[in-house]
């Protein structure tokens, strides 16, 4: 464990007061060690970043500080009140925000503001310019009549932080506040925190995604019930000083490479960062190794700047190999047409909104191709009419060359598909999910009986066949998934955000697959809101207002967003800019 | 088509008929709730749901002291379905008894009662009723002017020249409840068995995002809905099987019609039942969309069925309405096939309806599934 002094933020004396004091603490769910021993100090006016991979304990440590749960031993103090002892203290002094918001989705805005403050025992009629000021923080004032149930992923986020703002809490409890939520409506989050702390809030931001990390003042990394990490990002992030690389300019055979550089020894953790490859190497190994692999590739090896991720993982000891024992077993992919998915015109109303409007594009056999927008955007719905879940007002959607309103059951046959929601049958075990997707497919008795075996011995699932899926470890769970998807061998795969709320981990492994299916000829649809994932992508296509802004390589579509202030943007800063820019023709047209 | 198509076909059936049966069947508990309740509920309503008076309070107000009137006084104290009787000392204490439902009926034995039956050879008492409870309320008066028969039979022993007219019962000679009530009973719980089963089946995959992952299979709708209708035919009609063999062995009801045709009327009417859950469940978005869905069409399709009161006696409206629905059909027949060994041209006349419900429902649970991916 890296422990670092933290250094003072600010030089008022009410910042160098710890806000929450945390004195070793344990937590147990039957069998489950959910909490270790944990002791740790949280200040204010910081943003505190509780990061850690699902199933950590962020939300069960969260729910302790709220004062929802009792520890089993230790103390935790919130603004000097005891959590347990001073239970009622604790929710006048503290805002919280579960991973859900509890909003009632039949209420308007406003109503659920009310609500909020009702329930709190503040008079509404007094409050108007409380109102006046969260609504205008959260930019929600144009929408105050609006069903809660009907605003966007963001919108409900940024209502239930304005829910949770209305006590004007001294401390401040954010569960995962940006899981679902867009680039451009966590960049709203991101300000109205930095605002919060700014007036000398202690705000604590649980995540899942670790590029999110770095923007904090202060990390507490969670692992397996544990802190691995107390102190600035920046300090973990020094460890990783000359390890970090980039292979630029590798093009086409970026996947081969990352494969190859994976499995090296000196190599730690390598993920795709569009036409580049990132490499993470191992402690007190040289770059040698990779310097020779961008000899023979033609491509140009550069140091760059360690990310909190790099050191996440490296003090997880690496990531996986770049190997996939799935792809290894598929024979390539012939395909008598050109384009494997394709769209011409597509269109699809739900009465008078337009939810998809003419949207044409075309994927290659063997692409990645990614489905970017901000919530609400059409993303979703262009993804169903392409893989036959909804039917198109107008235009035309074509898997492998045929038609999916035409050929249903041949072009159904033609593709897997793996959902955002966790979708195998938790009624049956994981060897009964198996059959059931294999059966589904019409894969007769003995080639069900190969493949299922293939896929037990591939994705190591042969000590979980009698268990319910829901009850597997999530990597588990993401390789059933992905197992019952390509039980059949399909040509197209869709991916429907396929690892929302996933460890860096698993997703790693995850693509490590993916690639090795892309490389035998498989071509993949996902949809994401990690832009790293974008990265992955061959091409990416971005929607929105339900139409089609821009479609290009990762990499073209950053060098479009980089400026004199943004050199070397990011995909999120690349991602941004499309849209804002997408935004401001739209006013001009109007 | 082709006999590989065929038999591509029959194994997603197969792969499909066996997941519902697992969802529904492997879980442990899950099996306990598909067959105990029905089971537990036909046991308890069939003592429940009673039209018999039994157990009840009588108040007597007896202002005489002659022999007769005491013998009013024993043989009520005698009566077996008389529980309790509450003797009482003025008109005022009388009225609060049965004002407060304490007792049923209220008895006053006026003062002369003995001398007029000495004079007259008979005589009066006031019985006053609850009328809340007119059912009950008509039956004890019948028990009542039994009791007045006795008497008057000890107090005057010559009999009275009157014709009397001996009523017989046809097919249950004894009016025993439980005989009509049992085989109803079967009809009902079956029906909110397969209607259940089914409303929930494709709700519950939409609300876990399992349908989805059924849609994007080759599997067509018609396969889908075949493949939820079967699971819920099985097992319903086994659950009926388990009703009727408890009516038969356990409240030894007799059984004097024919077996097969009843199990084909089982058959067609837990069908009809299909159809209509998987309508619900089409329509449904979540599962508490579609136990909501299941009681508003279940509970007023029992009461309009006949189960409990004759449709003779509804508005000419209902009684078309319960035309349409399968229960009142199968209602006949069930207690046809048990009490009066009803022919098969009888049964036939029932059987077809059922049939064409089925045809309706099922076609339209397909439809709706396949609008609703819009």
């Amino acid at each position: 464990m890296y422990t670092a002094a933290i250094p003072p933020v600010s030089a008022a004396t009410e910042h160098d007061k710890a806000a929450i004091v945390i004195d070793q603490l344990n937590k147990h769910f039957d069998n489950v060690h959910a909490l270790r021993d944990l002791s740790a100090k949280i200040f204010y006016g910081r943003l505190t970043g509780l990061v850690g991979p699902d199933g950590a304990g962020k939300t069960t440590l969260l729910r302790i500080l709220a004062g929802l749960l009792r520890p089993d031993t230790g103390h935790v103090t919130l603004a000097d009140f005891d959590v347990v002892t001073n239970n009622d203290a604790i929710h006048v002094i503290s805002g919280y925000m579960p991973q859900r918001f509890g909003l009632y989705e039949d209420l308007t805005v406003i109503e659920n503001m009310h609500l909020q403050a009702q329930l709190r025992g503040m008079d509404t009629s007094q409050q108007t310019a409380l109102f006046t000021r969260l609504l205008d923080f959260t930019r929600l004032a144009p929408f105050t009549k609006r069903l809660s149930g009907k605003l966007s992923g963001g919108m409900k986020q940024k209502l239930g932080l304005a829910c949770a703002l209305m006590a004007r809490p001294k401390v401040l409890l954010l569960d995962e506040p940006s899981v679902g939520v867009d680039p451009v409506s966590r960049q709203d989050l991101w300000h109205m925190v930095q605002e919060l702390t700014g007036e000398g809030m202690a705000v604590i931001w649980s995540t899942a995604y670790l590029d999110e990390a770095e923007r904090c003042d202060s990390v507490l990394l969670l692992n397996e019930g544990q802190f691995a990490f107390d102190g600035p990002p920046g300090e973990l992030t020094q460890h990783l000083r000359n390890r970090s690389f980039r292979l630029e300019a590798v093009g086409t055979q970026r996947r081969a490479v990352l494969a190859e550089a994976l499995d090296l020894d000196s190599v730690s953790d390598g993920v795709i960062q569009g036409a580049s490859v990132r490499l993470v190497l191992r402690v007190g190994s040289s770059p040698e190794q990779i310097q020779m692999l961008a000899n023979r590739t033609g491509a140009q090896l550069v140091p760059v700047p360690a990310r909190f991720e790099d050191a996440f993982i490296d003090l997880l000891g690496g990531g996986p190999g770049g190997t996939s024992a799935l792809a290894e077993h598929l024979p390539p992919v012939e395909l008598t047409t050109s384009s494997a998915v394709s769209c011409h015109n597509l269109t699809k109303r739900f009465g008078d909104f337009i939810a998809t409007d003419n949207v044409s594009f075309e994927v290659h056999k063997g692409e990645i191709f990614g489905l970017l927008g901000p919530n609400g955007a059409g993303k979703s719905t262009t993804f169903k009419m392409l893989c036959g879940l909804l039917k198109p007002t107008s235009g035309e959607a074509h898997v492998v060359g045929l038609d999916l309103r035409r050929a249903p059951g041949i072009a159904k046959a033609q593709l897997g598909y793996m959902a955002q929601k966790f979708s195998l049958y938790d009624l049956l075990s994981v060897q009964q999910n198996l059959e059931f997707s294999a059966g589904v497919y019409g894969l007769g008795s003995n080639i069900r009986r190969d493949r299922i075996e293939e896929m037990i011995s591939i994705f190591d699932l042969r000590r979980w066949l009698s268990v319910a899926p829901g009850s597997l470890p999530l990597g588990h769970k993401q390789r059933l998934a992905l197992a019952c998807a390509l039980m059949h061998r399909p040509p197209v795969l869709f991916l429907d955000e396929p690892t929302s709320g996933v460890d860096p981990i698993t997703r790693r492994e995850f693509w490590t697959h993916i690639n090795g299916l892309a490389r035998k000829g498989v071509t993949i649809m996902v949809t994401t809101h990690f832009m790293d994932e974008a990265e992955y992508c061959d091409r990416v296509a971005i929607l929105y207002r339900a139409r089609l802004i821009a479609l290009d390589t990762p990499d073209a579509l950053k060098r479009d967003a980089a400026s004199a202030n943004c050199p070397d943007p990011t995909m999120e800063d690349a991602f941004i800019h499309l849209i804002e820019t997408s935004a401001l023709t739209d006013e001009i047209e109007i | 088509m082709s006999y590989q198509n065929f038999r591509i076909i029959l194994i997603r059936l197969h792969a499909q008929f066996v997941k519902e049966l697992l969802c529904i069947l492997r879980d442990p508990r899950n099996r306990v709730v598909v067959f105990v309740p029905p089971l537990l509920q036909l046991l308890i309503f069939a003592y429940a749901a009673t039209l018999e008076v039994r157990n009840v309070d009588i108040a007597v107000y007896n202002q005489d002291t002659g022999r007769e009137a005491q013998e009013v006084v024993w043989h009520l104290e005698a009566a077996r379905f008389i529980a309790h009787v509450h003797h009482v000392h003025s008109n005022t204490a009388l009225r609060e008894q049965l004002t407060q439902g304490k007792v049923i009926a209220a008895i006053t034995i006026p003062a002369d009662f003995s001398r007029t039956i000495a004079i007259n050879g008979s005589g009066h008492v006031q019985v006053l009723v609850d009328g809340r409870r007119s059912n009950s309320g008509q039956i004890v008066t019948g028990y009542l002017s039994t009791i007045a028969k006795d008497i008057r039979f000890t107090a005057n022993p010559v009999p009275a020249p009157e014709t009397s007219v001996v009523v017989r019962h046809w097919f249950n000679p004894n009016l025993v409840y439980l005989w009509f009530m049992v085989p109803g009973l079967t009809g009902t719980l079956a029906f909110f068995s397969a209607l259940m089963i089914t409303a929930l089946s494709i709700a519950r995959e939409r609300e876990l995002g399992t349908f989805d992952q059924l849609l994007v299979s080759p599997a067509s709708t018609l396969e889908i809905i075949l493949s939820k209708s079967l699971p819920a035919l099985v097992i319903s009609t086994l659950l009926a099987f388990l009703m009727i063999s408890m009516a038969v062995w356990f409240f030894h009801i007799p059984f004097t019609g024919s077996f097969g045709l009843l199990l084909v009327g089982l058959i067609l009417f837990i069908l009809s039942a299909v159809g209509i859950g998987l309508v619900i469940s089409a329509i449904s978005m979540t599962q508490q969309q579609a136990i909501l869905g299941g009681f508003v069409i279940g509970v007023p399709t029992v009461l309009i069925s006949g189960f409990a009161t004759p449709i003779e006696n509804m508005p000419v409206l209902l009684q078309w309405l319960s035309q349409a629905i399968p229960l009142t059909h199968f209602l006949i027949i069930i207690e046809g096939c048990f009490l009066k060994a009803l022919p098969p041209w009888d049964i036939l006349a029932n059987l077809w309806p059922l049939a064409a419900i089925s045809l309706t429902t099922l076609p339209m649970a397909i439809i709706f599934t396949r609008n609703r991916l819009q």
